[in-house]
């Protein structure tokens, strides 16, 4: 359920409206769940919103927790 | 041809009305003024209810397919409703292996239509006749009243001709053949949708709508007769739907690698965005081939060398398999049925 | 596409595969729930459960809001449609949903209701200002994702006054649902709960937090991990599950900790808890009733309650006798179990909740997976 994805906050625009970009595509959306966010986060965006903000460090983290199952394979 | 109207056309604020399909002066005045002069050939400068055409050269067989055009909105990026029926039906011709002649075009016109829209639409139907080599040779308009229709259906057939010995049909593949992709999947139906109210990008993804039988001849000159077993155009339903067709039709099983087809970015993002899955998003401008595998690697590289087949790939193989299921190896690295499309695909959010 | 490509890697997949097939115990079976659609969407999509163990099995639980909708609740947007002559907006996934007398949202649409499909609730809003003279209900459905945009959108429509707009409110809640799987009488009557832990949902998640989760972990001694929605996500999660189970632990852990905290979405739980109240029960397709499990408008939202400004009634509507929907739901059976699957009730035509969205256990199994139940064929 939910389907929601990843994008990238490119312009704040009138009240809680945004730009936000996705592998090249520009959608507007509304960031009034994230009050938080500015240009250059990632925000998590369903039906039209942004429900929340995503972490890039803790990305990179488990990313990383990947790569150690990676290494523990070999 | 001397024309005794009364008034000129007004391009500009004109509308389509009920008298342009009765049969009148004003139908005979949009026929000769509008429809005769963009497509213009010999055949309907004769000006008859028909065209009487040359028959193909001995052996050839005659190729007819038909195809009726409604789409919403009538112009997208990337082209409109002409060049889509031209299109159309020119690519159905073409993926029996035949090379398209004349095409016959119908036109139900809703009563206010305007005429600067109806002038753009059949100009672009004759630019695609042209650029495929296809003449219009014969055609009827209607017009129903303001309600009953949705601006302008336009139903297209098309003849060819196909040469002795040539057999290419859905029913041909057998296991061991490859399966080959002409280009990138998906951008018709997301350039379509992406223009819809509420499911508007603001990145343009452009309809790949063309005709594709210069390619399909590019093709067939490349391999010897019978290396090409099937051809088809993976429009309404996608390439998923298009391969189960193949499958059920030749008692064949289809393994695809999921890697190997092509797409672009953005189409990718519009299709994850709308909860779309690409291999059921429609193409018009994509074939798909069953080829002998000894002749694949000469088949791609015509292929690639054809300004319409510049993506192309081998995306999968026919197996045996009396389940005549298509599966897929995913990117990454699961297995799972590519099955039939039920219902029409809807943007989801869940 | 940043943040999702990396998390759909083969290679990665593969090593994961490998670690959780080394350490799950080959001596026991395991067997996980996801409650999500997402995730068993994910699963079907990328074949992830071809990567796994034989002993590691995934059981489709009901956290689809599609499929869990219960018949009832769209004959009522059906009849504001047809009878009450509204302008139903909706999200595309309910319109093919089966509803009484062989129709569904699709079907009455072709009767001449005016149902008109919107991407965010925003948009029925819009329809509802451009159609002043005429009743505009959003029929409202989905988990705590989808409802905080309904709360915006019911706060904006109570800040501009508008007369003819209005919700039915079919929003449900995800703790509530996982709990009545657990306690659920079919359950008790096998005997034994045969679940050894779930995968928490990735987007609800990043909404009502990690901590509701806390108190039926401990409570039924099962562990959670909540998961993104990416097939790697999803196989590190297996793999955490596989560990507290060979541990012995049931503890609430989260792999999405890219998107969830602890906490949750303040500013989208204020705007849900303003707006919205429990409903003492409500029923879920294949689930039957289940207490407090779903919300309904505020007295103070009242004049944009669909049920009350239409004085619906709701009329629960029984599936198909021989449908194992329920039995699934709750992971007692699989859907090869079903007489129904595959024949009478198909994707195209489907009989009961698991089958109606691609989503559903049924529909996932019967498009995806049937490759299981039969040999592979080499490639």
């Amino acid at each position: 359920m939910c389907l929601a994805l990843p994008a990238l906050v490119v312009e704040r625009r009138d009240g809680d409206e945004a730009l936000v970009e996705l592998g090249g595509v520009r959608k507007s959306v509304s960031l009034a769940l994230v009050p938080a966010a500015a240009v250059g986060d990632y925000v998590v965006v369903h039906v039209g919103f942004a429900i929340g903000l995503l972490d890039p460090e803790e990305a990179a983290r488990t990313l990383a927790l990947f790569a150690e199952a990676a290494e523990a394979a070999r | 041809m001397k024309t005794d109207y009364q008034r000129p056309i007004d391009w500009r604020q004109g509308r389509v009305d009920l008298n342009h399909g009765a049969g009148g002066r004003a139908a005979a005045q949009l026929v000769d003024e509008l429809f005769a002069r963009a497509f213009d050939n010999e055949w309907l400068r004769q000006g008859d209810d028909g065209a009487a055409l040359p028959a193909p050269p001995p052996g050839h067989r005659l190729v007819m397919a038909t195809d009726g055009h409604v789409i919403s909105p009538l112009f997208f990026p990337g082209g409109d409703i002409g060049g889509l029926a031209v299109h159309g039906t020119v690519n159905d011709v073409a993926m029996l292996g035949a090379t398209p002649l004349y095409l016959a075009a119908s036109f139900i016109l809703e009563e206010g239509f305007a005429l600067a829209e109806l002038k753009t639409i059949v100009e672009s139907m004759a630019a695609a006749a042209r650029e495929a080599g296809v003449a219009i040779v014969t055609g009827d308009t209607k017009v129903v009243e303001r309600g009953k229709g949705d601006g302008v259906f336009i139903t297209t057939t098309g003849v060819g001709a196909l040469p002795p010995g040539r057999a290419i049909g859905g029913a041909n593949a057998r296991p061991g053949d490859v399966v080959l992709l002409s280009g990138t999947i998906g951008e018709h139906g997301v350039a379509v949708l992406s223009q819809r109210e509420s499911l508007e990008f603001e990145t343009r993804i452009v309809s790949d709508t063309a005709a594709l039988n210069g390619l399909v001849a590019a093709m067939l000159a490349a391999v010897p007769e019978g290396a090409v077993r099937t051809l088809r155009d993976p429009t309404r339903g996608g390439v998923a739907t298009t391969l189960n067709e193949i499958a059920r039709q030749s008692g064949v099983g289809l393994h695809l690698d999921e890697a190997a087809i092509p797409m672009q970015a953005q189409v990718a993002a519009a299709c994850e965005l709308l909860g779309l899955d690409p291999l059921y998003v429609a193409n018009e401008g994509k074939l798909l081939a069953v080829a002998a595998s000894e002749h694949a690697e000469a088949l791609l590289a015509a292929m690639r060398a054809h300004p319409r087949g510049r993506d192309a790939a081998i995306i999968g193989r026919v197996v045996a398999d009396e389940r005549r299921f298509v599966q897929m190896t995913t990117r990454l690295g699961g297995r799972r049925i590519v099955d039939w499309l039920s219902g029409e695909q809807l943007p989801r959010i869940c | 596409m940043k943040y999702v490509d990396e998390f759909r890697d083969g290679d990665t997949a593969r090593h994961l595969a490998e670690r959780i097939a080394a350490e799950a115990d080959p001596a026991r079976r395991y067997a996980f729930m996801e409650f999500c659609g997402g995730h068993t969407h994910a699963i079907a999509r990328y074949g992830v459960a071809s990567l796994l163990p034989a002993n590691v099995r995934m059981i489709h639980g009901p956290g689809c809001p599609v499929c869990v909708l219960p018949i009832g609740r769209v004959d009522q947007a059906i009849a504001l449609a047809l009878q009450h002559g509204a302008i139903v907006c909706t999200y595309g996934d309910t319109m093919r949903v089966p509803a009484s007398g062989g129709l569904s949202l699709l079907k009455a649409k072709a009767r001449g209701g005016d149902i008109r499909m919107v991407y965010s609730a925003a948009d029925a809003l819009k329809v509802a200002r451009q159609n002043p003279a005429r009743e505009v209900v959003f029929f409202a459905i989905g988990f705590e994702t989808t409802t905080p945009p309904t709360a915006l959108v019911l706060r904006q429509a109570a800040a501009e006054d508008l007369a003819n707009f209005s919700v039915l409110c079919c929003h449900v809640l995800t703790p509530a649902a996982i709990t009545h799987v657990l306690n659920s009488p079919e359950v008790a009557q096998w005997g034994t709960v045969p679940l050894d832990g779930f995968v928490g949902p990735a987007h609800v998640s990043i909404v009502i937090g990690s901590a509701p989760y806390e108190p039926f972990a401990a409570a039924y001694r099962k562990p959670v991990v909540i998961a993104g929605f990416e097939p790697l996500d999803m196989m590190q999660a297996i793999l955490m599950l596989v560990r507290q189970v060979n541990d012995g632990r049931a503890e609430v852990e989260n792999e999405f900790v890219r998107a969830v905290g602890r906490e949750g979405n303040a500013a989208a739980i204020a705007a849900m808890a303003e707006v919205f109240e429990h409903r003492e029960s409500f029923e879920w397709r294949g689930l039957g009733t289940v207490p407090d499990s779903a919300l309904r408008l505020r007295p103070a939202y009242a004049r944009f309650d669909a049920e009350q400004r239409f004085s619906l009634t709701y009329q629960p509507v029984p599936d198909h006798k021989r449908c194992e929907c329920g039995a699934i739901l709750r992971g007692v059976k699989t859907p090869s179990d079903c007489s129904l699957f595959g024949t009478v009730c198909t994707p195209d035509n489907p009989m009961g909740s698991c089958m109606v969205s691609s989503e559903g256990a049924c529909a996932a199994h019967y498009a995806y997976g049937r490759f299981k139940d039969i040999p592979v064929v080499a490639a």
